[in-house]
């Protein structure tokens, strides 16, 4: 087992994708599967848990402190680095992606590495579309904005209807949970639930599988460790959709 | 290799269904967490410390995986009494339920919440990085022994878990006793800091934290046996623990049973994995094996 004390990890470029989301571009690559996560340490700050966008960078949405903290880092910044954790997206056949909002972060290298047939992307609005040009040029991308400013008026999910889901072999999902349980619905009522990979979020302190604070009902499934990616059929009458837990263990309605 | 005879174990007043026990605070915090482990085979499990008010715990990072240990500041992170509710599908199992307070009264009351709800409490007197908790009471055995008696009224069997980190660790193990304990479980992690030279400041969001993993089995079996000579009531070794023959050192240093966590990190069925090992139908009988080391 080598040491796994956070690396050192020297910010190269700052890219502001959308008024709230931006790249950080590092001066290593990871070898990493898409859909695994870094732990992020911001000094003085905290240690937060974030996917990585391709081998080199994250793509963070500000919400908070230690993100608004990521967010103004400029080149030259140091942060620490852990991981990659987690298992991955596994992409098999014909593939199709769906995405809400930071949730293109996860699945933006699968698209780049050529392994995504079709990718709907929704956000609330036009300026918040995430990867928009990099996704057009390696997949068939399809958009959805709430307030109807691009592509489709309404959700991401609505795009999933007329389209033959039974022909992709793998769908993958990330986004917020009430959008990811949308999509989960729908290929439940088609009976292809066990097609989706889902990338679940949940509070992770250790993000290696030890401390419990991001476990799953009913089976006590890890996020960090187990996941994040899980089949459909994994998610079958558990907590997804209804409720998650904060930092002390609370719960709380996703 | 000694091997036991397979059969029911009580410790401290606790039935378990083997020797190894899930420790506290390792995928202690859901009750769905909890029955898992148990259905991997761990004869008992320990919940994550329960204290009065909801806690959010220290700011990360909380915990970093070394070469042969793990270094956390988690900083008790818990959701207080709503965790009465995550025991409801563990009727029956044996669980117990571990606790944390800042005076005597504070352990009786959170203690009190889980009376007739868990097989036994144990008293978190020990964890090094919680200012005003655990250690901060447990270094102090006038202050165990009033915690362990203001629990031991309440009727339900209490263990008490110690910290390696005083000179003297009997005269603790002695003043639980004294209060009514009715197990001692040692140890709580090692008191312990890295430092990023690349940063050049503390790993740990809260700078200090608590050593646990194989490095610090030397110390937990010095500990239990140094308690072995002192008590008479049973010990539950606990720090390292991650083979058979662990478990049977720590058996032969005192222990009537063992806990388990970090052990967890590189295999989640470390339970099933050491029972396999551990026992077999010509084994020895466990009465025979605690603490014969003691020469
Ligand atoms: C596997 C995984 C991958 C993620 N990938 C990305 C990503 O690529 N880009 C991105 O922008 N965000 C990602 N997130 C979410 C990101 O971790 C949170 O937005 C971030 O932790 C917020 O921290 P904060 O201090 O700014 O916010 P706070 O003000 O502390 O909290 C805001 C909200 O963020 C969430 N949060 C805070 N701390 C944590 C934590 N330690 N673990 C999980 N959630 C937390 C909570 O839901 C909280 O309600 C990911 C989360 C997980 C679990
Ligand atoms: C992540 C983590 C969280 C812990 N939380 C608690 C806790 O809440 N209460 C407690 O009494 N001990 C806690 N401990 C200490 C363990 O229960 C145990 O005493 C220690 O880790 C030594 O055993 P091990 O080497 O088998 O892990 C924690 C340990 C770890 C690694
Ligand atoms: S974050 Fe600690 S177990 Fe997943």
């Amino acid at each position: 087992m080598s040491e796994l004390l956070p690396t050192v990890t020297v910010i190269t470029r700052v890219i502001r994708e959308t008024p709230g989301i931006t790249t950080l571009v590092f001066d290593r690559e990871m070898v990493f599967n898409p859909g695994q996560f870094v732990m992020v340490w911001v000094p003085g700050r905290d240690e937060v848990p974030m996917a990585l966008s391709t081998g080199t960078s994250i793509t963070v949405q500000e919400v908070g402190d230690a993100t608004r903290e990521l967010c103004a880092l400029s080149e030259g910044a140091k942060i620490g680095i852990r991981g990659p954790f987690g298992n991955g997206f596994s992409p098999r056949g014909r593939t199709l992606a769906v995405a809400g909002g930071v949730g293109a972060a996860p699945l933006l290298s699968c698209a780049l590495k050529g392994k995504v047939e079709t990718f709907l992307l929704g956000a609330r609005t036009a300026s918040e579309l995430l990867f928009c040009d990099r996704l057009e040029e390696c997949t068939e991308l399809a958009t959805a904005t709430d307030d109807g400013s691009a592509g489709h008026h309404g959700r991401v999910g609505d795009l999933m209807a007329g389209r033959d889901l039974h022909g992709y072999q793998s769908i993958l999902v990330c986004g917020p949970e009430r959008m990811m349980e949308a999509v989960f619905h729908t290929l439940r009522q088609e009976g292809i639930s066990a097609r989706g990979q889902f990338s679940l979020h949940r509070y992770m302190k250790c993000g290696v599988g030890v401390c419990g604070s991001c476990c799953m009902d009913p089976g006590g499934l890890r996020v960090c460790k187990d996941g994040p990616v899980f089949p459909g059929d994994r998610l079958n009458g558990g907590e997804f959709g209804k409720y998650a837990r904060d930092a002390s263990g609370r719960k709380k309605n996703v | 290799m000694v091997s036991l005879l397979p059969g029911p174990v009580r410790a401290g007043g606790v039935d378990l269904k083997n020797h190894l026990i899930l420790a506290a605070g390792v995928l202690g915090t859901t009750g769905a967490s909890l029955q898992r482990v148990l259905s991997l085979g761990a004869g008992g499990v320990v919940t994550k410390s329960i204290g009065p008010f909801p806690n959010e715990g220290h700011a990360g990072p909380c915990l970093v995986v070394m070469e042969g240990g793990i270094l956390n500041a988690m900083g008790l992170p818990n959701p207080s009494s709503d965790f009465v509710d995550e025991l409801v599908p563990l009727q029956g199992e044996p669980v117990v339920v571990s606790v944390y307070g800042g005076s005597p009264e504070e352990f009786a009351t959170v203690a009190g919440w889980f009376a007739g709800k868990a097989r036994g409490v144990e008293l978190n007197l020990s964890c090094p990085h919680a200012a005003g908790y655990g250690a901060a009471l447990g270094a102090d055995p006038r202050l165990v022994e009033a915690c362990t008696r203001a629990v031991a009224d309440l009727g339900i069997p209490v263990w008490v878990k110690l910290t390696p980190n005083v000179t003297d660790i009997t005269a603790c193990g002695i003043a639980a006793e004294r209060g009514g304990a009715r197990a001692l479980v040692a140890i709580n992690t090692v008191k312990a800091m890295r430092i990023s030279t690349g940063m050049r400041r503390p790993v740990l969001g809260n700078r200090f934290g608590g050593l646990s993993g194989r490095s610090i089995f030397p110390i937990a079996v010095r500990c239990v046996y140094e308690l072995y000579e002192a008590c008479s009531i049973p010990i539950i070794g606990c720090g390292g623990v991650s083979s058979a023959g662990d478990v049977i050192e720590m058996m032969m240093a005192g222990a009537t049973a063992v806990q388990i966590g970090s052990a967890v990190h590189s295999d989640l069925r470390v339970f099933e994995r050491i029972a396999g090992e551990l026992y077999s139908p010509d084994g020895e009988p466990s009465a025979e094996l605690v603490g014969c080391a003691h020469v």
